[in-house]
């Protein structure tokens, strides 16, 4: 999706503004929308791609006014949704609730077994199953091309690296493809490769010299320079 | 930008009470999986896990080479393990030569298993845009000024591979113990848009 969340190389957003002694959350209402979301994500309501991807359907302009948490709470929302697990009615209903009674309790509950099964995914990761591993169609060192790949819904081939020449530098192994588990067309696993772009191939003149951007491309996205 | 860290409308903390709400009564959360995993957040997981990673790395050279031929399995053996490190760790050794510096351009994509929950920066506008386009003015923006000559590597996260920078050591820590070395390695250093100073630099 050609979007503003696909940041790299865009102009205008100004100077790196640090905070000094940054604590881990702003307000108790982030680390509610952090657990939701992990939640989704070990109950399998949804997947980390339908996750991204929902954040990237919130709006352009709502995107760019809004904080990282308030775009974690648009998708969490969006997918709760979508997966049927909360209705929108009563989700409105609920917060007009809040905004009549803010100091209303929440409701006081111990789920025992949901607390196992996100702190084992906290230690341990999410497990996935096995799959056919296709074999990798590039070796490291080899040159492509990115393809000037264009598609209204997920990707992750970056606006800035479509169409550009670049070099394998690593295969990292077979993964899941996010342009289809995104949409729920399956895992579609493919091969993962880190690609090298000398600074000059993707920036032309602005660019800074002795520089490399690597980033991590499926092997669809890239095809071998024309003979 | 000013917007990423600014409150709310109130509105958001009550959508995010309501759904709360909703999903407690629902079997899909409650009040104490909150607290637990942002105690973890906020307690276990951060940049003290990725610094005592670089501390062993830079007194242990069979460990710095465990590390950059496989930084999941090398990470795991000093206990991190788990949800925030992607599939997979990638860690990149910062020499003279070479400076390594990671960003997302895409999202926020961050090792959080070595370092916790990522900085607002991190998060903005502003980096994901400039960092892969000009990491020298970028850099020296954070007060790094790279010799001309030094190649630099950024790593967009783009995948579920997660980067962590191995910094260079200090020069006058020769005699330091691991412990005395983790505390001058910060999460800017980890990142790659800082160096490692020597404590008496570093005042």
């Amino acid at each position: 999706m050609n979007g503003v969340h696909d940041l790299g190389g865009n102009h205008g957003f100004g100077p790196i503004e640090r905070e000094t002694n940054e604590p881990s959350f702003h307000a108790d209402w982030e680390k509610a929308v952090l657990v939701m979301n992990l939640v989704g994500m070990v109950k399998r309501i949804y997947n980390i791609d339908e996750f991204r991807h929902a954040i990237e359907r919130m709006g352009q302009s709502r995107y760019l006014d809004t904080s990282y948490y308030e775009h974690w709470l648009a998708s969490v929302e969006t997918l709760m949704i979508e997966k049927g697990v909360v209705g929108r009615d009563e989700l409105d209903a609920r917060t007009k609730h809040f905004e009549r009674n803010p100091d209303a309790p929440l409701p006081d509950s111990k789920n025992p077994e949901l607390l196992a099964a996100v702190m084992n995914v906290m230690r341990k990761g999410m497990a996935e199953k096995s799959e056919p591993k296709p074999g990798p169609r590039f070796k490291p060192g080899d040159a492509v091309v990115t393809r000037n790949w264009q598609p209204a819904g997920h990707t992750r081939l970056p606006g800035y690296a479509r169409g550009h020449r670049g070099r394998i530098h690593a295969f990292h192994g077979v993964y899941i493809l996010p342009d289809a588990h995104a949409h729920g067309r399956g895992r579609c696993p493919e091969p993962l490769y880190s690609v090298g772009f000398e600074s000059g191939e993707l920036w032309g003149d602005a660019a800074e010299p002795k520089e490399r951007v690597y980033i991590d491309l499926w092997e669809g996205y890239l095809h071998p320079p024309e003979a | 930008m000013g917007s990423h860290h600014t409150e709310p409308e109130p509105w958001v903390v009550h959508r995010v009470r309501a759904l709360e709400s909703l999903l407690i009564e629902k079997g899909l959360l409650s009040t104490e999986v909150v607290d637990t995993v942002v105690q973890t957040y906020e307690k276990d997981v951060g940049p003290m896990n990725g610094a005592k990673v670089v501390a062993r790395a830079w007194v242990d050279p069979a460990y710095k080479q465990r590390l950059l031929a496989d930084g999941t399995a090398a990470i795991a053996e000093l206990g991190f393990t788990g949800r925030g490190g992607g599939d997979k760790m990638v860690v990149y050794e910062n020499t003279r030569a070479v400076h390594n510096m990671v960003v997302c351009t895409l999202c926020s994509c961050y090792p959080w298993i070595v370092l916790g929950l990522p900085p607002v920066w991190y998060k903005a506008p502003a980096y994901r845009s400039r960092a892969v386009r000009e990491p020298r003015k970028v850099l020296e923006e954070f007060g790094v000024e790279l010799p001309p000559e030094t190649e630099i590597r950024i790593w967009d996260s783009s995948a579920e591979i997660r980067y962590m920078v191995l910094p260079l050591r200090p020069e006058g820590t020769e005699g330091k113990s691991e412990q005395e070395l983790a505390a001058l390695v910060t999460r800017d250093a980890m990142i790659g848009v800082a160096l490692c100073r020597a404590p008496a630099a570093a005042r």
